[in-house]
């Protein structure tokens, strides 16, 4: 993948503009690229809270987003790792983008992960994709009952607990980087109920 | 025995620990970066307690939202109070308390009274 470079000038005013109008037509609420870190996880989620809250929607909806807007930036902060390292860059960095549609709420995460973790998180994202809710409550059950915490402070529970509260499938996507890392996409639909 | 009596903040709960006023409580809601360096002297003082508990230990939950890594935290605390109940020497019961339409917090409530064995009186408010 090759950035565009952008020069600051009438082209750099115009990707902007453009910039915006796709985030219009994408109906994309936040876009934010960088660290993720416990105070920007906070400052995003009580936005989300303040925006939903002018809404209509469900306060189960609300609750769900919420929810998976917590755990995908504590994903992004805790297991993000460095391009070209591949070890573990904490707080990490990625890409959080929340949109919307007609039906659901689209949380969207990118971040670099080490070539080595792929076999293991394609592994679990498919295990959690190919069981129904019954046996995720069963898996759920299982995991916080063996899991201890790692010293990342994370539980093994998060790809587990999205797929249980929203009955949705995960899409990912695994973009080759380097020899080391590749960028990983973690796209999360939120139903409104 | 040492009171642990912490304030909520917006990303930590409320928690009373007081054997003297036979008083036990979660509420708030739980996303620390850090869940061990919150949780950890809880878990202490349950074990601390547990060498001399009350008669009857009942514990009120009153979460509003926690992360998964909180979920472990919680699950930890209520394996403690399933060992001091199987130990004979209290009676322990817990009053997990939810939202009434919050369906998901109820579900945690029922998946915890799954895992322990300890009764759990489910409240909605």
């Amino acid at each position: 993948m090759s950035a565009t470079e952008i020069k600051v000038g009438t082209n750099y005013m115009q990707f902007i503009y453009k910039f915006h109008e796709t985030m219009e037509q994408q109906k994309l609420q936040l876009v934010y690229n960088g660290e993720v870190n416990q105070s920007i996880t906070k400052a995003f989620v009580s936005l989300a809270e303040k925006n939903l809250d002018e809404t209509n929607e469900s306060l189960t909806t609300k609750r769900r987003v919420y929810h998976v807007m917590v755990e995908c930036l504590q994903n992004i902060c805790k297991h993000a790792d460095d391009p070209v390292t591949g070890e573990p860059d904490i707080p990490g960095s990625g890409i959080f983008v929340v949109g919307y549609n007609e039906n659901a709420y689209i949380v969207t995460t990118g971040n670099i992960v080490s070539n080595e973790r792929i076999e293991g998180l394609t592994h679990l994202l498919e295990r959690v994709n190919h069981l129904d809710r019954d046996e995720l409550k069963k898996l759920y059950k299982e995991q916080i009952k063996q899991s201890r915490l790692s010293d990342k402070g994370g539980a093994g529970l998060g790809f587990i607990d999205i797929a249980k509260k929203t009955g949705n499938k995960l899409i990912y996507h695994f973009e080759p980087v380097n020899d080391v890392s590749s960028f990983f996409i973690l796209k999360t639909k939120i139903s409104k109920s | 025995m040492e009171i642990i009596s912490i304030e909520a903040t917006d990303e930590t709960p409320a928690v009373t620990l007081d054997a003297s006023s036979n008083t036990f409580d979660f509420s708030g809601k739980s996303l620390p970066e850090d869940v061990s360096t919150f949780y950890n002297p809880i878990l202490d003082w349950f074990d601390s307690y547990s060498l001399n508990p009350n008669e009857t230990t009942v514990v009120d939950f009153k979460l509003t939202y926690f992360n998964t890594a909180s979920s472990k935290c919680i699950l930890d605390i209520l394996m403690k109070l399933e060992e001091i109940s199987e130990e004979g020497n209290s009676a322990v019961t817990i009053n997990w308390h939810y939202q009434e339409d919050d369906e998901d917090m109820e579900e945690a409530g029922e998946e915890y009274a799954d895992i322990v064995d300890i009764p759990f009186e489910m409240m909605p408010y």
